[in-house]
């Protein structure tokens, strides 16, 4: 039988799945294993237990000098960061990406500017922002805001565009207004999209984040791991990094969900 | 119920003519076919008919008003895909004509309207036997019941014309034939003139009052689009056919007065017939 027509049964997909993980775990215990027997103050691989450690000092007791729970507050000032860089975004790139999509006019007065605006890159005006509006939460929403609503501007007006026009003058035929045709033919199916383009815009909204929190901050998951990373403290930093990718893909996941569940005819309308 | 004037109608993209010298006078409640080959402009036409093209000269009257520069909703239309919303159920589909036309400026209606306007909707509906599939979403339909249903949705707004552009052309023979039967009913019960766009001759003269070929009669060697299409034919299918009349030539009628649910010849393959009703089955042969 040929190998594309090989389908790997139930058990044995969920094995597969699990396999690259169990590989790399133990890859990593093994070297550090090897390089703790070699040099017991190593830092670079450090054993489990020293994981241990830091998350019951970090996660789970309060920081002697401050009475917060470091990890914590690093962990809710980064989400909440993201949380309203993302909602900004978003409301910009729903607005202007239907109404590039849709409205002539619009598309010939933001087209281009949109299209020069996203190709500007958003750690080079990072330093512009830090200036403009000093080291505060504005400047790193503002970063990641820049990062990814260009970008989603022009994925849901291509979106919008894509939509068959027999919709749009069908509409018409039933007596609908431009504002009508928006909220009731062309908002309810680009939504579903703009869950797709938020999930792709995940990654990037992490690493703008991170990137904002390393240069001027206070708090958060990426300031916290360059705040360490001059003490070598892989302890520190192997757990936060693993803890932002386990919040990444919550967040991946929440969005699959909330997408299946609130657009039940968005996976059969997307194959017709 | 609406007569449609074309006088002297040419349509031009830059150098190339796609039609030219077209005059039709289309009396109220006739069904037109417009047949002839491929690239021949008969859907251009149409789409001049929905105002979703500007014709190049001449002009389109209904009942002696030239027609709106966009589509609205006195001509109504079913395309050959892409006509249902998919992101709204069977009964949403129907409703939103309604919506649109008195749910004022957010096009949504509540309480007793809305109640009103469900209730116009399911009778639209079982109209076009679709009346037991209204929680379903147009993804979950046969391509037949997807016509079925944008058959109902273009007509919930009682538009004067119902223009169709090659609406059963994707469709299986089978289910052709029960969707003809809808259609010839509809326009025997509805007040409204029809156009439709195919490329079906068995159909066109089975469903029509008039057929129209239009073709490309001269032919420059040398520059082919230099002449556009005219119409060639323009012939009365006979015997005639008199909406709101059964034809007195067929015995018995195309569509017996069954009940709603088998109002349209039932076909083997249509989840909406129970077992024991379809055409082909079984059951039936003794």
């Amino acid at each position: 039988m040929r190998a594309i027509n090989r389908q790997p049964r139930r058990g044995t997909r969920a094995l597969l799945a699990v396999l690259p993980f169990v590989i790399v775990a133990i890859l990593y215990l093994i070297g550090s294993a090897l390089r703790l027997a070699d040099n017991p103050t190593d830092k670079l691989l450090p054993a489990l237990s020293s994981f241990a450690d830091t998350i019951d000092r970090m996660a789970l007791s309060e920081d002697p000098r401050t009475g917060d729970v470091i990890w914590w507050l690093d962990t809710g000032a980064s989400l909440v960061r993201l949380f309203v860089a993302l909602s900004i975004s978003t409301l910009i790139s729903l607005c202007l990406g239907i109404a590039i999509g849709l409205l002539p006019h619009v598309k010939a007065l933001m087209g281009a500017f949109v299209g020069v605006f996203s190709m500007v890159p958003p750690l080079a005006v990072l330093p512009i922002l830090f200036i403009v509006l000093g080291l505060g939460e504005a400047s790193k929403i503002t970063l990641i805001v820049i990062g990814l609503a260009p970008v989603m501007i022009r994925d849901l007006a291509l979106r919008t565009e894509e939509l068959p026009t027999q919709q749009l003058i069908k509409a018409q035929t039933l007596g609908a207004s431009t504002f009508g045709i928006v909220q009731r033919v062309v908002l309810p199916q680009i939504l579903p999209r703009l869950l797709d383009s938020l999930r792709l815009s995940l990654g990037p909204a992490w690493l703008f984040l991170i990137a904002a929190e390393a240069i001027a901050s206070e708090s958060g998951l990426g300031y916290r791991i360059f705040l360490v990373r001059r003490y070598l403290a892989m302890d520190v930093i192997l757990p936060y990094v693993a803890w932002i990718t386990l919040l990444a893909f919550l967040m991946d996941l929440g969005l699959r969900r909330v997408q299946s569940l609130a657009f039940p005819w968005f996976a059969a309308a997307r194959t017709a | 119920m609406s007569a449609i004037t074309i006088r002297n109608l040419w349509k031009e993209y830059d150098e190339r003519v796609v039609l030219e010298r077209i005059n039709l006078e289309i009396e109220p409640r006739a069904f037109v076919a417009l047949v002839g080959p491929s690239g021949c402009g008969k859907t251009t036409f149409l789409r001049m008919l929905l105002s979703e093209e500007v014709p190049t000269r001449g002009e389109i009257t209904i009942d002696g008003k030239p027609i709106a520069g966009e589509p609205t909703a006195e001509r109504g239309v079913v395309f050959q895909r892409y006509s249902v919303f998919p992101h709204l159920t069977v009964l949403g589909n129907v409703l939103l004509g309604l919506e649109f036309e008195r749910g004022g400026f957010f096009a949504r209606l509540f309480g007793a309207a809305r109640a009103k306007a469900i209730a116009e909707a399911r009778e639209m509906l079982a109209c076009v036997g679709l009346a037991e599939h209204e929680k379903k979403y147009p993804a979950q339909l046969s391509g037949g019941m997807q016509q079925r249903l944008a058959l109902a949705q273009a007509l919930i707004r009682k538009p004067k014309v119902l223009l169709l552009d090659e609406p059963f052309g994707a469709l299986d023979p089978g289910i052709r034939g029960e969707i003809h039967a809808l259609m010839r009913r509809l326009w025997n019960e509805e007040e409204i003139t029809v156009v439709m766009v195919t490329h079906d001759l068995a159909e066109a003269f089975g469903l029509a009052t008039r057929v129209i070929a239009f073709e490309r009669p001269r032919f420059d060697p040398v520059d082919g689009d230099r002449y556009g299409a005219v119409i060639k034919q323009d012939i009365e299918v006979w015997p005639r056919r008199i909406a709101g009349q059964a034809s007195p030539h067929k015995t018995p009628p195309a569509a017996p007065p069954l009940a709603p649910s088998s109002e349209t010849a039932p076909g083997r393959d249509d989840p909406a017939i129970p077992a024991g009703l379809g055409r082909d089955d079984l059951a039936l042969q003794a």
